[in-house]
């Protein structure tokens, strides 16, 4: 079955703006959808620079699809949407 | 907890260490509002000019100014700057009586633009009334305050005590008790709003135990940073020791080492855990402990390493003095090992804590930092706490000096330490879990003699330093 890969950048502005919120993730998940996500705290992904600092705390979903100004509620809702195939 | 204001506060610490090290900070810093709440975007409050005005104080706050000192409202915040890197060289002295110098170094400042000056705090009826037939709601009342009007419970503000029996009373919740989250935070009455209906902290009163600063939900209540007089030191070329809280306990991702690594990669000329300082203050507290009980062996003794508490004591529990522990604290010990080993260092004490700033300042401590303000200069200089590789310790802290910031901790570690010298030692012990009203009156009572213990363990936050009010978690 194929998973979601996450990325959650715990680089230190990250984490200060709410990545830490999102490391729950894992048990926030439905029971169903649990082993389907691979989830990973990632040293600082370098993303904070691209907007000066206005879109922290970032997550990447699936390599190449970045999230800003993640929250566990969004992070959640997206990940939900593609392991259904709603995207 | 993070939500929207410490959102902003996090985000305007980390522009501000930025804009310092590119030596932009003069020129930015009267420009952040404006670039934070541009004219095209949407504002948090009733407009950006609003939104622009309270990040102005908040930057004041940053750079350790007090609103409540402020003079000419038209002044720039690069002003502020300037003052404060000419006297950061210098300690500044204040003169003038006992209330001037509170108010002048109080670590607490409220911005009166951001209070929203919340009603008085009153019980009312709401619409999930049914008026129904039972009416538990007046017949609860010891008052007679409610009647039912129009097929609607209506409370007479005149007789309701506030005594919240109606509130429980009703199975539809349909009265409420309405709040002024900082009065009712405050354990010692210290926050009231003042004639202009704005939120006031008498500072003759307050203990900075930190608990409106984490209440109020328009973040009016602010910190006063010392964050550019440590970052001006750095530049400087000032040796500056951190001196890290056995709070630092899982702030971070990584480990206590991992993190004592980031802060001497920060700039930091060296690091040492508060924990071995803490070790200290076991072994001297426990030796005090035995000497008291010796002398009379009916004595209660309490601890001292909470700072809000010993506050508390001076401020407000006169009685209790004499039974106050006269151990400094493990921040005091570890300060006296850094200058012991170096009499030039400068220490910056790195914690959860806001009444530690009063006690750093009584103590010669030359600076305190907040976990958030830390982690705004590892963000700020790029540092991730996760790929720091270890810092090497000479050997690490007592795992029972490490506990000190959880509740029980203290006791714990002097129970061993007794039971090592004594062999089945018992300690009769109680512990005040979180400075409140309530504790506030059995600290009174305590006072008096009305405890059946020896050992009285005294921590203003629930849990101990660890839920401190500027923890990250």
């Amino acid at each position: 079955m194929e998973k979601v890969k996450v990325e959650i950048c715990c680089g230190t502005a990250c984490y200060l703006l709410g990545s830490a919120k999102i490391m729950d993730i894992e048990s926030a998940l439905p029971e169903a959808l649990r082993g389907r996500v691979e989830i990973e705290a990632r040293p600082c992904l370098n993303l904070c620079e691209r907007e000066n600092l206005g879109g922290a705390p970032y997550v990447r979903i699936n390599e190449t699809e970045i999230v800003a100004k993640a929250t566990l509620e969004g992070v959640m809702k997206r990940v939900t949407e593609l392991l259904e195939g709603v995207s | 907890m993070l939500n929207a204001a410490t959102y902003l506060r996090r985000e305007l610490l980390i522009r501000l260490v930025r804009a310092f090290d590119e030596g932009i900070l003069r020129e930015e810093i009267d420009r952040i509002p404006v670039t934070l709440r541009p004219k095209e975007k949407e504002s948090s409050r009733c407009c950006i000019y609003h939104d622009r005005a309270v990040i102005k104080y908040r930057l004041m706050a940053l750079l350790g100014i007090s609103a409540e000192e402020e003079t000419d409202e038209a002044r720039t915040l690069a002003s502020y700057l300037d003052e404060i890197l000419d006297s950061s060289a210098t300690s500044s002295q204040v003169g003038g009586g006992t209330e001037v110098f509170e108010r002048h170094h109080a670590p607490l400042s409220v911005c009166g633009p951001a209070c929203s000056g919340c009603p008085d705090s009153q019980v009312v009826s709401t619409p999930n009334c049914r008026g129904c037939f039972a009416r538990p709601c007046v017949y609860s009342c010891p008052k007679n305050a409610i009647s039912v009007v129009g097929g609607r419970s209506q409370i007479d503000h005149s007789k309701c005590i506030k005594c919240g029996k109606c509130i429980s009373a009703c199975p539809y919740h349909a009265i409420v008790k309405t709040t002024v989250p900082c009065e009712d935070a405050c354990p010692v009455n210290a926050i009231r709003k003042n004639d202009r209906g704005v939120a006031e902290i008498d500072f003759a009163r307050c203990i900075f135990c930190g608990k409106c600063f984490m209440a109020c939900p328009f973040g009016a209540v602010m910190e006063r940073s010392q964050i550019v007089g440590v970052l001006s030191a750095m530049k400087r070329g000032e040796k500056l020791v951190a001196m890290v809280a056995p709070a630092a306990d899982r702030q971070f991702p990584g480990t206590i080492e991992q993190l004592l690594a980031a802060c001497s990669k920060a700039g930091f000329a060296d690091v040492i855990e508060v924990a071995l300082g803490a070790e200290k203050t076991t072994a001297h507290e426990t030796a005090e402990f035995l000497e008291r009980m010796e002398s009379d062996p009916k004595t209660l003794m309490t601890t001292s390493c909470c700072p809000a508490y010993v506050n508390l004591v001076g401020k407000h529990l006169p009685d209790l003095i004499d039974h106050v522990s006269l151990t400094p604290s493990p921040m005091v010990y570890t300060h006296e090992m850094v200058r012991g080993s170096d009499p030039a260092a400068k220490t910056v004490f790195i914690g959860p804590c806001v009444a530690k700033r009063s006690e750093a300042r009584r103590k010669g401590v030359d600076f305190v930092l907040s976990f958030e303000e830390l982690g705004a200069i590892l963000a700020g200089r790029r540092i991730d706490v996760l790929s720091c590789e270890p810092h090497p310790v000479e050997r690490p802290a007592a795992a029972t000096a490490r506990n000190f910031a959880r509740s029980c901790g203290v006791t714990e570690a002097v129970l061993d330490e007794a039971t090592g010298k004594i062999p089945g030692f018992t300690l009769a012990s109680k512990q005040i879990d979180g400075i409140d009203r309530k504790t506030c009156a059995m600290l009174k009572l305590y006072a008096s003699g009305k405890l059946q213990a020896n050992f009285l363990e005294v921590m203003a936050c629930p849990g101990g330093c660890v839920n401190g009010p500027c923890s990250l978690m």
